[in-house]
């Protein structure tokens, strides 16, 4: 082999950088109003709020002047923010409409405005070169706003990596460690995976066939089919698309009535719909959400698997906590790759390929 | 993206030197810390003038991928204060101290419509502008004026690049642009970016306004360089400090004061952000306002004027022989 055809990373970084040319989620849909509020998503700082008219709009959140937030501000007129601390006005596109105590404007007050796309109950931002900001590049989450699907999720802020998030989302043999009580079970780590690529998704499909149901997804049989008892076909088909959202298809059926080979009528289904912005190189907004395709109609289902989900994930963030801590308290110490970790370490492959593109990653050769 | 202004100095060898009009030489520079060139942006070049450093802007035309390789084109003014000369006499091979692009202008994406328009040299600022809003698909018209085809850089490529999207006027053809029939064709939407002399960008900007269109749509950037009136040699006098200063016409009024050891507060140098402004006590002659920091009310007034970019001229025409060729005399309290 020579040089080049070498991997990118002979060591696995232990915190990975985060593309620039991309689509991040800053906020749920609902969270942004009229009312300025303050995001920092890849280390930039966001003023997010509404027009009157009710499109979202993401400023960079330091008045040019002297900086002061502009989250802090108020909205005014039509499309404008009015920073906190002198009045200087700018409208939607990061101009400077009027400032205080002069007769004109200057030319060069400007503060950047980032595009943004509301899509899928989400607002997301492009902070690299707007000249690339291609909407179609946008992650398919259509699960989130579609009449098939039912479901509701919330916000994490995961004080790690982001890239410990998707880590820990590619491998799912953690649930029968991490979440023993609720979705985890020996089948886990004993049954094979298939990891599949093409350079811009990574896929990871378990199958667990003949199996006793772990308790939460007797309840969600049990919803669906009342009284059901007995074994399950249960699978895992995770799918990462770039930078950093994974849809995961999950479910169970009666044994033997053919989900493996498509046929999922005698089971329940659903999508945990994971998208995780970089906040910092530590922090991250984990946002997600479950989405099932069954009783739509029971809102007291949706808020059952919202809650219960909470909890399930209540548990990976004290995991990734403690995992960040201990990173940082063990400077010297590498990460070490299992045959578990395929899935993960295609997603830091196809990361480090999109960083290496913009720049912003050496590649070790 | 915002407004860049941390000036990082490097060396620019000249890798190519050729003359594009008669008037007009593109020079392309190797950067010793290459950075890609963002639409609008500008670089600072330090020239010698009589053995003294001086610095100047100049649009970057365009700028390779990886940021290597950044292009500048230099127009030989017929008042140039000297850096023109310099910069027009470099040759390949020759090294000089630039900045890595600097950003005062810069383009937004995602408005609805946009003219871009150039007079002249202006046409430097354009270039990238209208590469990338054609990249994007955006719904723009790319307007060209001047004087003749033959004086007009960056023509041939432009018409091959831009086809339809390019309007050009030619004042020697009798298709001169008409102000009014361009903003006509403008609607509240719009952005229009301008770069061009100064009697160009301020009939737009009268234009704009009586139209009642929004004055943030309307962009352009000021170095301040280009007056009403050719600069003269006027005297200014501060009589607080009992200082009298000569300005030459290659100088602006704040480095005369500054040569004279007046304390004086300044920040960007090109008539923007009004901390230069300084109080007129008497005038002989007539104030060049430069700046568009003052309304137009305020330089109506002749109170007060920036004296990094404006200037003073002997009569109310700009024409020495107006004034019996008397100098302008400032006299003002700092």
């Amino acid at each position: 082999m020579t040089a080049l055809m070498q991997s990118m990373s002979s060591t696995t970084n232990k915190v990975l950088g985060y593309p620039l040319n991309a689509w991040y989620v800053a906020a749920w849909d609902h969270e942004v109003t009229r009312k300025p509020m303050s995001r920092r998503i890849a280390d930039r700082p966001l003023a997010l709020y509404r027009t009157e008219d009710g499109r979202a709009v993401a400023l960079a959140d330091a008045c040019w002047h002297r900086l002061a937030p502009l989250s802090m501000g108020k909205t005014l007129g039509k499309d404008q923010i009015q920073c906190p601390y002198h009045g200087i006005v700018y409208n939607s596109a990061g101009r400077c409409v009027s400032m205080p105590a002069q007769e004109t404007v200057n030319p060069s007050a400007t503060v950047p405005s980032f595009p943004v796309v509301e899509r899928y109950r989400y607002l997301w931002v492009w902070l690299g070169d707007p000249t690339r900001a291609d909407p179609d590049l946008i992650p398919d989450m259509h699960q989130m706003s579609s009449d098939e699907w039912a479901g509701d999720g919330e916000t994490i802020f995961a004080p790690c990596n982001y890239q410990l998030v998707l880590d820990n989302l590619m491998d799912l043999t953690h649930e029968e460690f991490v979440h023993s009580s609720s979705i985890g079970q020996d089948e886990l780590s004993e049954s094979d995976f298939v990891v599949t690529q093409d350079g811009n998704t990574v896929t990871v499909s378990r199958w667990m066939l003949d199996i006793d149901a772990p308790p939460f997804w007797l309840k969600n049989m049990r919803d669906k089919f009342p009284g059901f008892d007995g074994k399950v076909d249960r699978w895992q088909i995770i799918t990462f698309q770039s930078p950093s959202t994974i849809n995961i298809d999950v479910g169970v059926a009666m044994a033997g009535t053919g989900a493996p080979e498509g046929d999922r009528s005698q089971g329940v289904n659903g999508f945990v719909m994971n998208t995780i912005s970089p906040e910092t190189a530590k922090t991250c907004h984990y946002f997600w959400a479950f989405m099932r395709n069954y009783r739509l109609e029971s809102q007291l289902i949706t808020t059952q698997l919202r809650n219960g989900v909470h909890g399930v994930f209540g548990e990976d963030e004290a995991m990734l906590k403690a995992q960040q801590e201990a990173i940082d308290a063990n400077p010297d110490y590498e990460f070490y790759n299992l045959n578990i970790d395929a899935g993960g370490m295609w997603v830091r492959r196809l990361i480090e390929r999109q960083l290496v593109a913009e720049g912003r990653l050496i590649p070790t050769v | 993206m915002a407004a860049t202004n941390l000036e990082i100095w490097q060396t620019g060898t000249v890798v190519e030197a050729e003359s594009i009009t008669a008037e007009t030489r593109r020079l392309v520079l190797s950067q010793s810390l290459p950075k890609r060139a963002e639409p609008g942006s500008h670089i600072d070049v330090m020239v010698t003038i009589d053995g003294e450093r001086h610095k100047r802007s100049y649009s970057a035309v365009d700028s390779s991928e990886d940021g290597q390789r950044v292009a500048i084109s230099v127009f030989r003014t017929p008042q140039s204060r000297g850096g023109s000369v310099f910069m027009q006499g470099l040759e390949i091979g020759d090294q000089l101290e630039i900045t890595q692009s600097l950003q005062n202008f810069p383009l937004r994406v995602g408005a609805p419509r946009y003219v871009l328009l150039a007079g002249g040299i202006g046409i430097t600022a354009m270039v990238n502008m209208a590469r990338v809003l054609r990249n994007t698909k955006a719904d723009y018209t790319l307007v060209y004026s001047g004087r003749s085809r033959d004086a007009m850089a960056y023509l041939p490529q432009l018409e091959g690049l831009h086809g339809d999207a390019l309007r050009v006027h030619v004042d020697d053809e009798g298709t001169a642009l008409q102000v009014d029939e361009l903003l006509a064709s403008v609607d509240p939407e719009t952005e229009l970016y301008m770069c061009g002399p100064i009697r160009l960008m301020d009939a737009v900007k009268r234009g704009w306004d009586t139209l009642g269109l929004s004055m943030p749509n309307l962009r352009y950037e000021t170095f301040g360089n280009s007056g009403w009136f050719d600069p003269e040699e006027f005297l200014v006098r501060v009589p607080r400090l009992g200082v009298e200063a000569t300005v030459g016409p290659g100088k602006s009024m704040l480095e005369a004061l500054e040569d004279a050891g007046v304390d004086m507060m300044f920040d960007c140098r090109k008539g923007e952000c009004g901390l230069c402004e300084v109080r007129l006590l008497g005038l002989q002659g007539s104030i060049d306002h430069r700046d568009v920091f003052y309304s137009e009310r305020q330089q109506h007034a002749a109170a007060k004027m920036c004296c990094c970019v404006s200037r003073a001229v002997s009569s109310e025409t700009g024409a020495r022989a107006d004034s019996g060729g008397e100098r302008a005399v400032v006299t003002i309290d700092v």
